[in-house]
């Protein structure tokens, strides 16, 4: 069962929020609304893609964290690093740097996300071939996309691939590894270092699981502040890449654009930038585009390489992976039969679908479609009265949104700036009861002249 | 009671093709409408606003909505259809080359509106224009 109120990383922190609209404009669900001079986001709508961190100019969203002691609470603590991780890095930290480092911090094993993506590329083609009436095939990589779906393109939901992500997949190999070695369950903590909201969201409430396989996360912001530091203060060097490893071109690329639609047959399409991908699935919806066989789908732009929690420039960090994956391409090839992951492949295979993913609009005026369309035409005498010019003053994000708020009982339409001022000048209120009204949305003492001294 | 909408198509312009669409399927969106039956709707009206876009000089979409069922009117001034049986025909197309090498006139239209609608009524006059009704039950 999925859960009626759904986990989101996303915070915003009250102190901090100046209550502007850079947030509230840019997000692509319009989750957020300005109230008492404060951001507020709407947790149904909310799909944690990260858009409002990025355009926030005083850092005031943040993306809460478990708390890192928590890690000491399990016998055994695994850390599992996302591949992007690695090419954050200036060139003459080596990853054996980065892996100690990581060690010290207290986990006893230190993974690679992405080294089990041969079982999910063997899984994804059989289910394509068994479920071909499905076409065109959605990615259920990025967690953010999969929510954006449920949220905004309920049709197509069942085109999702019902298949786990290679994050689960991996906490699954390495918890039935560390079992099969004699570990008890509850001795065992799996850790995901994320690179974004999204994935935080979804270890919280998963969407299609019972439970989640990972026990905690950990921001990957903090663990490079970690690496840098440890580094800085006793530097030592070693060759650049680890020589006991094997990490594939396929597993190391995995991560970034084209890394799942480059490894399927057929007609298969990679787009980044949730706005790219709402173009798309809008075009898919209608049948625009046929004749698709398999889209990578992720929210942030160049996929995980431009999470909202990496610190390097994204085309740097590409780039050094790339040259990662050519160093491993031709010093250390892939001997399948030395992967541990093979001894489980059976194992994994058995255990990789994933149930329902229920669709839950946040469209839908209403359940009683006669109540529904009530709304809509109350909606549509709204609009004719607003300004159209979508200026947010308000505290929403464009009159649309102001006239479904409305209607829905969550705002009064005296909230609108124009209408404020025709009503005062006809008399029907005071300019202390518009000031009020404004107040209300942008918060007390905020139409105060600011002192001289004031930043 | 009902509601309705009317959405200009403007014949040739293909960057315009699917917007009458796509506004007509947020609206059922917010109708709550089953996405199933509004993905069949929508590819319906997409093909029949193709159609105007790629043969026609101008057209209406007048969308009517019900608590039961949608009721859908696109008509056309334009060349109209000499032959609607053979127009019917899966893979029959009529349209330009340019038309086919923008990806459309592939001789689907007609047949996929049909697949994805309850009832469908066509009639034609030759060089006066057509008018497509297009009816999908919402229950």
């Amino acid at each position: 069962m999925e859960k009626a109120h759904f986990y989101h990383a996303l915070k915003v922190v009250k102190e901090v929020c100046i209550g502007c609209t850079h947030c509230m404009n840019v997000c692509p669900t319009s989750a957020i609304r300005v109230k008492n001079g404060l951001a507020v986001i709407n947790k149904n709508a909310c799909v944690d893609c990260g858009e409002c961190l990025n355009a926030c100019p005083v850092n005031a969203i943040i993306v809460e964290q478990d708390d890192f002691s928590q890690i000491f609470s399990f016998k055994q603590r695994v850390a599992l690093l996302p591949t992007v991780l690695l090419g954050q890095f200036p060139n003459d930290i080596s990853e054996k740097q980065i892996y100690s480092v990581i060690q010290e911090l207290g986990f006893t094993h230190v993974y690679e996300v992405d080294e089990t993506v041969d079982i999910l590329t063997e899984a994804t083609n059989t289910y394509m071939n068994k479920h071909h009436q499905e076409r065109p095939f959605i990615s259920s990589f990025c967690p953010a996309i999969v929510r954006l779906i449920q949220v905004k393109f309920p049709a197509l939901v069942e085109h999702i691939i019902h298949l786990k992500p290679v994050i689960d997949i991996s906490a699954l190999f390495y918890r039935k590894k560390l079992k099969d070695e004699g570990f008890t369950d509850d001795e065992i903590g799996i850790f995901y270092v994320t690179p974004c909201a999204a994935k935080i969201a979804a270890v919280k409430s998963p969407v299609g699981e019972d439970k989640s396989f990972i026990d905690g996360v950990i921001n990957m912001d903090f663990i490079y502040n970690k690496v840098l530091l440890s580094i800085k203060q006793n530097k030592t060097s070693g060759s650049k890449y680890e020589l006991n490893k094997h990490m594939s071109r396929r597993s190391i690329g995995w991560t970034l654009t084209n890394g799942e639609a480059s490894q399927y047959a057929g007609r298969c399409l990679a787009i980044d930038e949730i706005h790219n991908v709402i173009e798309v699935l809008e075009k898919l919806e209608n049948e625009e585009i046929t004749d698709v066989d398999f889209l990578e789908l992720r929210a942030c732009d160049h996929s995980c390489a431009g999470g909202v929690l990496t610190t390097e420039n994204r085309f740097l960090a590409i780039e050094r992976l790339r040259k990662r994956a050519d160093w491993y391409h031709r010093n250390k090839p892939i001997i399948l039969e030395e992967k541990e992951v093979e001894k489980y492949r059976t194992y994994l295979l058995g255990n990789i679908s994933i149930k329902n993913i229920e669709p839950r609009s946040i469209l839908s005026l209403d359940t009683d479609m006669m109540e529904a369309m009530k709304k809509m035409e109350k909606i549509n005498r709204i609009l004719k009265v607003l300004p159209g010019i979508d200026c947010g003053a308000c505290g929403a994000p464009r009159c649309q949104a102001l006239a479904e708020d409305v209607v829905q009982g969550k705002a009064k339409m005296t909230q609108c700036v124009f209408l404020q001022k025709m009503l005062t000048k006809e008399g029907l209120i005071t300019p202390q009861e518009s000031f009020d009204i404004s107040e209300n949305t942008w918060g007390v003492k905020r139409f105060e002249k600011k002192s001289l001294n004031d930043h | 009671m009902g509601m309705k909408f009317t959405f200009v198509i403007e014949g040739g312009n293909f960057s315009k093709a699917g917007t009458a669409s796509s506004e007509v399927k947020k609206i059922l969106k917010q109708l709550n409408v089953d996405p199933k039956i509004i993905k069949r709707t929508v590819v319906s009206l997409y093909e029949a606003e193709v159609n105007v876009v790629a043969h026609a000089f101008e057209g209406n979409m007048n969308v009517e909505i019900f608590p039961d069922k949608i009721v859908v009117r696109i008509e056309d001034k334009g060349p109209g259809i000499p032959d609607i049986d053979m127009a019917m025909q899966i893979g029959f197309s009529t349209a330009t080359p340019e038309v086919r090498e923008m990806g459309f006139g592939a001789g689907m239209g007609l047949p996929n509106i049909k697949k994805n609608s309850d009832r469908m009524n066509i009639s034609s006059t030759i060089n006066v224009g057509t008018q497509l009704e297009i009816v999908n039950y919402l229950k």
